[in-house]
């Protein structure tokens, strides 16, 4: 957490020591819960951990991400002369030559972005990594919090900024998944595990992209009153109903996307052949 | 926790004898002091408390009223979780498991398991209350159900506290009492900026920049500990303070909305 200065409004006092403040009951231990709740914190931290090593690896790799028609998600949109040529693919050639590191740096600063200020991933790393707090009753280690309320973490007000480029991704994924149904000629009429694996996985981003609180704030939460917007307010409602299984969505997403990856990677590498159902 | 059986009641029952370990002190010290007390099936760790200062500690200091999840008053920490006394099942427990009940932790102690919760109320009266509309009477107010929906869910507070107990922002941090409200008080100002009839704006004050700057809407990193903790399952996080955080991006970091709201104002 950032721990510089004091904010405005009112001035906290000095740090007092929390649950053993002066005035609160004796209790020497820092929490007295007999429940495993480290194991929560414990998963998620190893989890996002294996998924930034795997995919820091794949988007400095510059290899491997394109097994025609399948393009991995990581690598699209490809904006960088030196990609490979993908047949009718999202290949924009905006950078010249002169970007001589992997494409994949220039996109996934997007969906990185929507990920790392995304309401239900701050609270998982804030607690995983940051044990601000490690789990609920369950005493943080830091002698100082400022929470969100200065630089970095008042940064995170611009997720909805990183939602609109979301839905632009989504819809350059779909064109991808889409892709999948040609064969690695270009012919229409084609459909591989492959083609499985990219649907899926945009299904997911869809459904995890829609479900962002700052979605369900556009659409209809930021109305005073909804009778005045009935379209909007049903839509609100749909919204909603995802938003309440945004933290499934999230890692089933998060996953999916690596899983993607790794399934053209396996297919471009030559190490696993793509099972063709027509 | 003991491994040990727990010893049987003496009537043959399935009741048995519970270990307890129950906080006894004041703001001098205190210490968890242990107790066996008979538990009977279907009771809930509210009637141990009552037996226990029945039978064996007649000075025990509780606070409860309705035993029946509505009052607010029974709040405390069991096995070190926030929860309601009279809501916790003993079945929830293992016989031989030993019960640590304490007070609430974020707040100063009174006696035992009583503690002193005015902070809440200090807090409740910065909120500014509902601004009535212009020129609509008492008992004109008219309004669609689609419109108090979403304020109608927060009504549902018991005003337990123990969102505020759990919440890391006071409880680990005694020094940002001062500038932060708590769940349930930003809960409120959700309430009433979200309220079809609340006219805050006509009348010049902006709940959604109040709630950033004075009430400390950015301690909030949205953990949920508030959510798990509330006895009556308000979604306080989803509903309340992202709603409420989003509302507050509106006025103060987004610059399109910003732009927006000035070009229809003209």
């Amino acid at each position: 957490m950032a721990t510089t200065e004091t904010p405005g409004p009112a001035r906290p006092a000095e740090p007092s020591g929390g649950v053993h403040a002066p005035g609160r009951a004796a209790i020497a231990a820092r929490h007295l819960r007999t429940d495993r709740w480290w194991l929560a914190p414990a998963v998620t931290a190893t989890v996002l951990t294996v998924f930034v090593v795997y995919s820091t690896w794949r988007a400095f790799a510059n290899a491997d991400y394109y097994a025609a028609p399948y393009i991995s998600p990581y690598y699209s949109p490809c904006i960088a002369t030196d990609c490979v040529n993908m047949r009718g693919g999202a290949d924009l050639q905006i950078f010249g030559p002169w970007w001589g590191l992997s494409p994949a740096l220039l996109v996934l600063i997007f969906p990185l972005g929507f990920r790392l200020t995304c309401y239900y991933y701050r609270k998982a790393y804030y607690r995983g990594f940051w044990a601000a707090p490690p789990a609920c009753a369950v005493a943080e280690p830091h002698g100082k919090y400022t929470g969100e309320t200065r630089f970095p973490l008042i940064l995170q007000n611009v997720h909805r900024y990183f939602f609109y480029f979301a839905l632009v991704f989504a819809v350059i994924l779909t064109y991808d998944a889409a892709l999948g149904f040609r064969d690695a000629a270009g012919h229409w009429g084609h459909m591989g595990l492959g083609t499985v694996v990219l649907l899926v996985n945009v299904a997911l981003i869809w459904v995890y992209t829609l479900s962002c609180h700052s979605c369900r704030h556009i659409i209809g939460g930021r109305l005073k009153n909804f009778s005045k917007h009935p379209v909007r307010y049903r839509m609100w409602g749909w919204v909603g109903r995802l938003t309440a299984h945004h933290m499934a969505l999230a890692w089933g997403s998060l996953v999916m996307v690596a899983v993607a990856d790794l399934y053209v990677y396996l297919v471009a590498s030559g190490a696993f052949a793509d099972p063709t159902f027509f | 926790m003991s491994a040990a059986p727990a010893p049987k009641a003496a009537d043959g029952s399935a009741a048995y004898i519970g270990r307890f370990k129950v906080w006894r002190g004041d703001a001098d010290g205190g210490e968890l002091k242990d107790f066996e007390v008979e538990v009977n099936e279907g009771e809930v760790v509210l009637d141990i408390i009552h037996r226990l200062q029945a039978t064996q500690a007649h000075d025990l200091a509780v606070r409860w009223n309705c035993k029946a999840g509505k009052c607010g008053s029974c709040s405390a920490e069991i096995n070190g979780q926030p929860r309601l006394m009279c809501m916790t099942r003993m079945s929830v427990f293992a016989p031989d498991e030993t019960v640590t009940v304490t007070p609430m932790r974020a707040f100063p102690v009174v006696r035992d398991l009583v503690t002193d919760v005015s902070f809440n109320y200090t807090k409740a009266r910065e909120i500014p209350s509902f601004v009535p509309p212009p020129g609509v009477g008492l008992g004109e107010y008219r309004m669609r159900q689609e419109d108090v929906g979403r304020s109608q869910e927060f009504r549902k507070c018991i005003e337990c506290f123990l969102c505020q107990n759990t919440c890391h922002v006071v409880r680990d941090h005694e020094e940002n009492k001062a500038a932060f409200a708590g769940p349930r008080f930003l809960m409120r100002i959700a309430e009433l900026d979200m309220h079809p009839l609340d006219a805050a704006e006509e009348a010049g004050l902006d709940r959604k920049s109040a709630a950033q700057d004075e009430h400390g809407l950015g301690y909030c990193n949205i953990t949920k500990c508030c959510t798990e903790v509330c006895p009556e399952n308000i979604k306080i996080t989803d509903n309340a303070l992202i709603p409420l955080k989003e509302r507050a991006v509106d006025r103060k970091y987004d610059p399109l909305v910003w732009l927006g709201n000035r070009i229809r104002r003209r």
